[in-house]
């Protein structure tokens, strides 16, 4: 068992040990939040473009629901959204992604990821 | 153009506008003739006398949808129930053309069935985007409305002569598209008209308009062309949608589409609207726009009558 001194040491410690061992690791750019509205049954900007890491978060203003799916089957997929509910998704990797409204598949938009 | 009513509406106009406001429409098919009879409120006796049977349509209940354009679409639904049931032509069945719930929450569609069930008649469904957006990708639908029907939803039945058809059109949609039939139930309707007498009243139903009625807002189905290509051999085809939250009607050779009212909002009309949104009406004009339809067979002419109601005469 160890101590409650113990425990508090290795909290203390572990971060430090981390920092010592990667001293060169550059501070990453602070990942983004980037809105889109849905409003009048568009995606307004209809296309972000964003870097890997970046968050989207969607806002639906509209009186009526919307959701968002990725044309690449399984890439993104929302709940549906009705009035002022906001769904958001975290771009890890680079790419192009495509997506529409489930419920009005005329609504599209895309999100660019670019390094 | 001869002018049909007095509203100043000639024939042509009628078919093929929107109908906001006012008393119910009175139209007739008759050897794939379509004909607007006249502007009206209730059904004229002559129209009963030939009576088969009567059926009704109610669609888009939204029941869940609590905003300013309708802060109480339970009592709204309660309404349009209450008049189908008073009515003087007792409807044989219903159809409801989908939307029945605004979320797809169970707790919504319990109060549909609470309400409808008031009716006391057999309701026909079929689902709208609304209906299948829970987690399990319509599961709650299905499991609820779906116990006789094939693949997601669609069935066909028999009522005195007249071959009803449910659709399902708001599955596996594509972005950029409409509404979507798919192959396996092309199919399946292929095979099910298969052998019919071409003379056999058809009544077609499902949710999205199975016609283009306005690409931009995605009012149409990709698909239908080939379900209505397989319907073209057949003398008096009937085709009832929902969806867009207000009258339309057109006809093509022996198909006529009709629309209904819905029974929570109105939507804005296509080019003139910013949005295909809920309307919201002026005080006191909210049951103007809503409404029911009674769609009436008379046998042995193959003509169907459909009367649309609003819940308050405009």
């Amino acid at each position: 068992m160890l101590s409650a001194f113990q425990r508090a040491l290795a909290a203390r410690t572990i971060p430090l040990v981390f920092a010592l061992a990667f001293p060169c690791l550059a501070v990453p750019a602070a990942a983004e939040e980037i809105h889109v509205k849905i409003d009048n049954f568009v995606f307004v900007p209809d296309t972000v473009t964003i870097k890997p890491g970046d968050t989207v978060t969607w806002e639906n203003v509209d009186d009526i629901p919307h959701s968002l799916v990725s044309k690449t089957p399984g890439a993104f997929r929302s709940h549906p959204l009705d009035t002022n509910d906001t769904f958001s998704f975290v771009f890890a990797t680079a790419g192009a992604f495509d997506y529409f409204c489930g419920l009005h598949p005329h609504m599209q938009g895309k999100v660019i990821v670019a390094p | 153009m001869a002018k049909d009513n007095e509203n100043g509406v000639d024939r042509r106009g009628a078919l093929e506008c929107m109908v906001w406001a006012g008393t119910g429409l009175l139209w007739t098919v008759a050897g794939g003739v379509p004909k607007v009879q006249q502007i009206l409120g209730t059904t004229p006796a002559n129209a009963q006398a030939a009576t088969g049977f009567t059926f009704a349509q109610i669609s888009d209940s939204h029941l869940g949808f609590a905003r300013p354009e309708n802060p109480d679409t339970n009592a709204t639904l309660q309404e349009a129930i209450d008049r189908v049931v008073a009515a003087k032509d007792k409807p044989a069945f219903m159809i409801h053309t989908g939307d029945i719930s605004h979320l797809s929450k169970p707790a919504q569609f319990d109060t549909a069935d609470k309400i409808i069930g008031s009716s006391k008649l057999d309701v026909h469904y079929v689902p709208g985007e609304h209906d299948v957006i829970d987690e399990d990708n319509g599961k709650a639908y299905l499991d609820r409305y779906g116990k006789n029907s094939k693949g997601k939803g669609w069935y066909a039945f028999d009522h005195q002569g007249v071959h009803f058809i449910g659709l399902v059109n708001v599955f596996d949609l594509k972005a950029g598209g409409m509404g979507n039939l798919g192959a396996e139930q092309l199919a399946w309707l292929a095979d099910d008209l298969k052998g019919k007498s071409a003379s056999a009243p058809i009544v077609v139903f499902a949710h999205i308009p199975l016609w283009t009625v306005y690409q931009d807002w995605g009012w149409g189905t990709d698909d239908s062309m080939q379900a209505l290509d397989l319907l073209k051999r057949f003398g008096s085809v009937t085709v009832l949608n929902g969806h867009i939250h207000q009258i339309f009607q057109k006809v093509e050779g022996n198909v006529a589409f009709h629309t209904a009212r819905s029974t929570a909002f109105p939507q804005g009309e296509p080019g003139k609207a910013p949005s295909a949104g809920p309307m919201l009406m002026p005080e006191g004009k909210l049951k103007t726009v809503l409404g029911v339809a009674s769609v009436t067979v008379k046998q042995g002419t193959h003509a169907l009558a459909i009367v649309d109601t609003p819940l308050l005469a405009g």
